[in-house]
């Protein structure tokens, strides 16, 4: 082989190493890509971020019904449930609402719930000031205790919007390394409290 | 196998070399080190090629048990979660064991003698791209022998199946797609400098066989996405096994992402399994037309339409998880927009066909009838695509039924026709063309007996990846399951036809097919060892 050629070929390689090293790493920027999409588009039905804590002008000219959903992992030794299955609010008035949980066995169990908005484009027009989702939830054995979240609705939400169902998928995480420490999502949650609502337009 | 390949190759090849060549240094070596040693072109294809057939019989072995548990509906011969290792690791070694390394294998026997180059460009690293494969086979069937047994999770692997609820084994079925993910990297590295620096003068790039140009841009795709499927098994094992939340929604991630980053691998993945299918049927189809290929730059640009496609489209394959409208239709129409690219090649086959002197050998029975099968794998593909509809199909039978008709009867049928339309260059005898025609009516009728039936199956309902199904199934599954056997057995035949022209028959030419174009039909049968020492000349 000619030296020529050798040269060549090895600098064929050195680009197309890069290229596979980029796009490994590719791989793994796809994680907060993923979660920058979902909170630009509101995409996914995440809605994990602190919002504001006052509302804007209420609109007493429509209400919109939000239900609750609440789901225990199979194993999971809780009783967790709203207080109400749904209420009716105004956009922009505050509501409080209450849930339930037991911890049914004999052990110390923290629970982390979290939560999905569906439709996922009202997502973003679901602002929780306070959210027991925002921390994690160690319960003692036995222990009962009352969550309180505390939302309103965005005066600008879409007309033909009339039903939001709010589900909490709560999971065991006494395992986690994570476990009694802030979880990763609120302080990014803190970071972006002032932050405007995104553009709807997009999608 | 092995050993009658490297009695007929060292004799043909003394023939040929002993006045070329005055170096014994040339001659391949004796004994088994030939082969572990080897840096040459063709034995490496010889190695992949036989590997991959054989990983098809161990694929098929399996498959042969899922039929044979779905023959009647209950619960006869397996536990359900031996079941469910079956369908894994029956996709993982037909999708990474079988279909890719038979073509790597076709790449490395053929592309050299295309393009006029005296061997792949990085022969040392082509040697361990294919050692690695049967160990990263090793370790995943291996695994199957473990406590709580092998991957039982679908060869999609979603999590959280393949995290919070997968078998302790996880890790070694991580470990072996890692290394085979590091052969096809290395297999695809070596096919795009080979073809981008070692063409002979004169092999401009619109000179290329197609075959050619299909595995020029099959190695891109592979280089885009095995590298994203290496992270997505990586960071399944951390999820599992290092505690981190990439797919675990109770530590902020998500489920969902884990189909996003799998399918963004997966959806070129499945033209990595197709693109060079077409670059065989290119080469056969005009052969035993006895006419020129009909929009060769078409077909190049056809090609390169499909590989960019196919990085916009993944998400087709989760309509369900709850997309918005918006995004649906987008995937929806981007989808149906890759049928555009497809039906041009189509037509052009039939193009080519067209008023063409027809002869029926065996490799251009299996083109044809990969043409028609294909594309009704295209059309039920199209079928898929539909959002709505899709909402109906998901997760079903006709699911099924879709990929195995476009990898079957597309890619290892494309890879049958390769098989015998080459075999005399490699082995420098023609094979038995009575025996290759019982194999390919007996593959043809069977292979439809076994899944033409499995559309109705889903459009009625029935699941995947189910050892046990309702009543109203069992009938069609009962046919399905014979002509699953029929066509197992049928391979058989497939490999008597192997043997038999390995060991000898009819002395080859150097071009046995009258209409055959290309440089490796210019020198003798079997290829000589060493090949285009000296440039060829480029009409």
């Amino acid at each position: 082989m000619s030296q020529l050629l050798e040269k060549k070929n090895q600098r064929l390689i050195v680009k197309l190493s890069t290229a596979i090293v980029l796009m490994f790493g590719f791989g793994f920027a796809l994680v907060p890509l993923y979660d920058v999409f979902c909170q630009i588009t509101g995409l996914n039905g995440r809605n994990i971020t602190k919002a504001p804590a006052q509302s804007m002008k209420i609109d007493k000219t429509r209400t919109v019904r939000l239900q609750f959903m609440t789901s225990v992992p199979p194993g999971m030794a809780w009783d967790f449930s709203p207080a109400i299955n749904y209420v009716d609010v105004h956009p922009g008035e505050n509501k409080v609402v209450k849930f339930n949980a037991h911890n049914l066995s004999n052990r110390t169990i923290v629970g982390q719930a979290v939560p999905s908005v569906s439709p996922g484009l009202a997502a973003s027009y679901l602002n929780k000031t306070e959210c027991f989702c925002f921390t994690q939830q160690p319960l003692k054995a036995g222990q009962r205790t009352e969550m309180g979240l505390v939302f309103f609705i965005s005066p600008d939400i879409p007309k033909d919007i009339h039903t939001l169902t709010l589900s909490y998928a709560l999971f065991d995480v006494t395992q986690l390394p994570s476990a009694q420490a802030t979880p990763s999502n609120v302080e990014y949650a803190e970071h972006t409290e002032h932050a405007e609502h995104p553009e709807h337009a997009a999608m | 196998m092995e050993d009658i390949t490297l009695q007929d190759n060292s004799e043909g090849n003394s023939e040929h070399n002993s006045d070329q060549h005055s170096s014994s240094h040339h001659q391949p070596a004796k004994g088994i080190m030939r082969w572990i040693l080897t840096t040459n072109h063709k034995d490496i294809g010889t190695l992949y090629l036989c590997f991959s057939f054989l990983m098809f019989l161990v694929g098929g072995a399996m498959a042969m048990v899922i039929r044979a548990e779905l023959y009647q509906p209950g619960l006869q011969i397996v536990e359900p979660n031996f079941f469910n290792q079956m369908t894994t690791v029956h996709g993982l070694i037909m999708v990474f064991g079988a279909v890719m390394p038979a073509f790597t294998g076709l790449a490395n026997w053929l592309i050299p003698m295309m393009i006029g180059a005296p061997d792949m460009a990085l022969p040392r690293m082509n040697n361990w791209s294919f050692w690695i494969l049967p160990m990263a086979f090793t370790i995943l069937l291996s695994s199957l022998f473990m406590e709580g047994g092998g991957p039982n999770f679908g060869w999609t692997f979603y999590a959280p199946l393949s995290t919070t609820y997968s078998p302790d084994s996880t890790a070694l079925f991580v470990f072996a797609i890692h290394i085979m993910g590091i052969s096809s990297i290395l297999g695809a590295i070596n096919v795009v400098v080979t073809i981008i620096n070692m063409r002979a003068p004169g092999m401009t790039y619109m000179k290329m066989p197609l075959f050619v140009w299909t595995w020029l841009i099959t190695a891109f795709l592979l280089i885009a996405v095995m590298p994203v499927l290496a992270a997505t098994v990586t960071m399944v094992l951390t999820d599992k096994y290092f505690g981190t939340s990439f797919f675990a929604a109770a530590g902020g991630g998500d489920p969902v992402l884990f189909q996003h980053i799998f399918w963004f691998f997966g959806h070129p993945e499945v033209y990595i399994m197709i693109l060079p299918s077409f670059g065989i049927i290119s080469a056969i189809i005009p052969t035993f037309s006895r006419k020129k290929l009909f929009g060769y730059s078409s077909m190049v640009y056809a090609t390169s339409s499909i590989a960019i496609l196919s990085f916009t489209v993944w998400a087709h394959h989760m309509f369900t998880t709850g997309m918005p409208v918006a995004a649906e239709l987008f995937f929806m129409y981007c989808t149906m927009l890759i049928s555009v690219p497809t039906g041009v090649k189509v037509f052009n086959w039939v193009a080519t066909m067209w008023r063409g002197s027809l002869t029926f050998e065996t490799p251009m029975l299996f083109a044809i009838a990969f043409i028609v099968l294909f594309t009704i794998g295209g059309f039920s593909g199209l079928m898929l695509a539909i959002t709505p509809a899709d909402f109906q199909y998901h997760d079903t039978y006709f699911v099924v039924a879709h990929f195995h008709y476009v990898l079957v009867t597309g890619a290892i049928f494309s890879i049958m026709a390769a098989a015998y339309y080459w075999l005399p260059k490699w082995t420098g005898h023609m094979y038995d063309e009575r025996l290759g025609k019982i194999h390919f009516w007996c593959s043809l009728i069977s292979v439809n007996v076994l899944f033409f039936p499995m559309h109705f199956l889903g459009l009625a309902g029935m699941p995947r990846r189910v050892p046990d199904y309702a009543l109203q199934f069992a009938d069609f599954n009962q046919l399905v399951s014979l002509g699953g056997f029929a066509f197992g057995l049928s391979q058989l035949i497939f490999l008597a036809v192997l043997v038999k022209c390995v060991r000898g028959g009819e002395k080859a030419p150097a071009k046995p097919w009258e209409g055959a174009e290309g440089l490796e039909w210019d020198m003798p049968s079997p290829a000589p060892y060493h090949s285009h020492t000296t440039p060829p000349e480029i009409k």
